[in-house]
């Protein structure tokens, strides 16, 4: 319904800078990809907070549900041993 | 980061619900609420009360999904109609200097009212109805917006006074219980400081310069003291939302708390201004360690609120013209990516 009286959502990832992940900051509404990206720049990045920007239509994204996190992640809570921090090692042993 | 996505969830009960309260006269009815599961309840409260944030697709009460979209589309009004009083002052700033800094204010409220409308929306409502709620005069916005700015030196009292009280209700709102509106106002108040320092800088060059600018801000300050006061929104006493959103970590202070904390800031700023505040019953009070003031005049505030202040009329017409105006603009916007999207379909 939204789609028909407004342009579509896209979500907005930007890279504050050279060796970042891209990081979501929020969504736009735009007719098109290109759209979104120059209403992202002038958004999202006034001050200089990018130096790339992805944009990826909302409706696209699949999100997991949070009811079901449990299920999802809490097998990995009692699994200490993967942690390096789990092992005794001897004091005298060293760079390990 | 699954948590951020939550407005693709578009069949739960509750986004259903959402709309069809707000399509009726964008009333929350909260009274025809849907049965809640006790425990659903209970769980979302000992969330909040452990300082969690609430994300869209989580549970919450009808309720709270409510005043949320109340209070962020308010907010998101109040930052669109805010551009229009400054706007009035952009081609007549006294240098070319002040023009770009008021331009990059007023470029800076548009994208807050687009940072706010994007938070708003991931609570299950678009974009299109909130606008409509304010074009059809259905919504509220800061009464603030109504008060029209005759002189340069108004533009220096917005800044200083109305960004200020804009800072301090909005700094609590950066831990607010609700990841998305707490996210946006993170990225606003960052914004605001700008607002406030370029405004009270403005103050500064009137305050220090001839017996006749030094008048222009004194009356500046005059026209805009009370009206700020009362940007905090009624007495605790008489605010009919605060108990339940400072259960619900939406508030973290009170109107009266915040509207001291604003008084207690700004009168030393008004004083190294060399300006006086309007205010005959204004004092420090020692043993409280801070300023009591004179008593605000609520009908005045009520009667903006209700459509009668000095600029309703116009901000909400200009609004409307803007609106129209650039429906071309959207529709050639939309027909233009049909039309990339069968070439390159072809």
């Amino acid at each position: 319904m939204s789609e028909a009286r407004d342009w579509p959502l896209y979500e907005i990832f930007i890279r504050a800078r050279g060796g970042l992940d891209h990081k979501h900051v929020g969504s736009v509404h735009a007719a098109d990809a290109s759209m979104a990206i120059e209403h992202a720049r002038d958004v999202y990045t006034r001050r200089l907070e990018g130096v790339s920007i992805w944009v990826v239509r909302s409706a696209d994204i699949v999100a997991s549900d949070p009811a079901e996190s449990d299920a999802l992640f809490e097998p990995a809570r009692d699994k200490i041993y993967r942690h390096p921090t789990f092992y005794d090692i001897p004091k005298e042993v060293e760079t390990l | 980061m699954c948590q951020n996505f939550g407005r693709w969830c578009r069949h739960g009960g509750a986004y259903m619900y959402t709309q069809g309260l707000l399509d009726q006269g964008g009333k929350a009815a909260a009274a025809e609420q849907l049965p809640e599961d006790a425990a659903l309840l209970q769980r979302f409260q000992a969330r909040v009360d452990a300082e969690e944030k609430i994300e869209p697709k989580d549970w919450m009460p009808e309720a709270y999904r409510q005043t949320l979209i109340r209070q962020i589309s308010q907010h998101a009004h109040s930052e669109i109609v805010g551009m229009l009083p400054e706007g009035n002052w952009i081609t007549r700033a006294p240098t070319l200097l002040r023009k770009s800094i008021l331009i990059a204010k007023v470029q800076d409220e548009g994208g807050h009212g687009a940072y706010l409308y994007s938070a708003a929306e991931t609570l299950g409502i678009s974009r299109a109805e909130l606008i409509d709620q304010l074009l059809a005069g259905r919504a509220k916005y800061s009464s603030i917006f109504n008060y029209p700015t005759p002189t340069w030196a108004d533009i220096g009292a917005i800044g200083w006074l109305v960004d200020g009280a804009a800072i301090m209700n909005q700094i609590p709102l950066c831990r607010c219980s609700y990841g998305p509106y707490a996210r946006a106002m993170i990225r606003i108040c960052k914004e605001e400081s700008f607002h406030q320092r370029q405004g009270y800088d403005i103050m500064l060059q009137l305050a220090r310069g001839t017996p006749a600018q030094r008048r222009m801000a004194q009356e500046a300050l005059n026209r805009w003291w009370w009206p700020s006061l009362m940007m905090f929104g009624p007495p605790d006493t008489a605010s009919q939302h605060t108990a339940l959103s400072v259960r619900w970590k939406i508030k973290r202070f009170t109107n009266d708390e915040l509207r001291q904390k604003f008084v207690d800031f700004t009168v030393p700023q008004a004083k190294f201004l060399g300006l006086e505040v309007p205010d005959p019953q204004l004092r420090w009070d020692a043993a409280a360690g801070e300023h009591r003031y004179g008593s605000i005049d609520w009908s005045e505030f009520n009667n903006v609120l209700q459509g009668h202040g000095p600029c309703n009329r116009e901000r909400l017409g200009a609004r409307r013209e803007a609106h129209e105006a650039g429906r071309w603009v959207r529709e050639a916007a939309a027909a233009h990516a049909a039309k990339q999207r069968a070439r390159a379909a072809a």
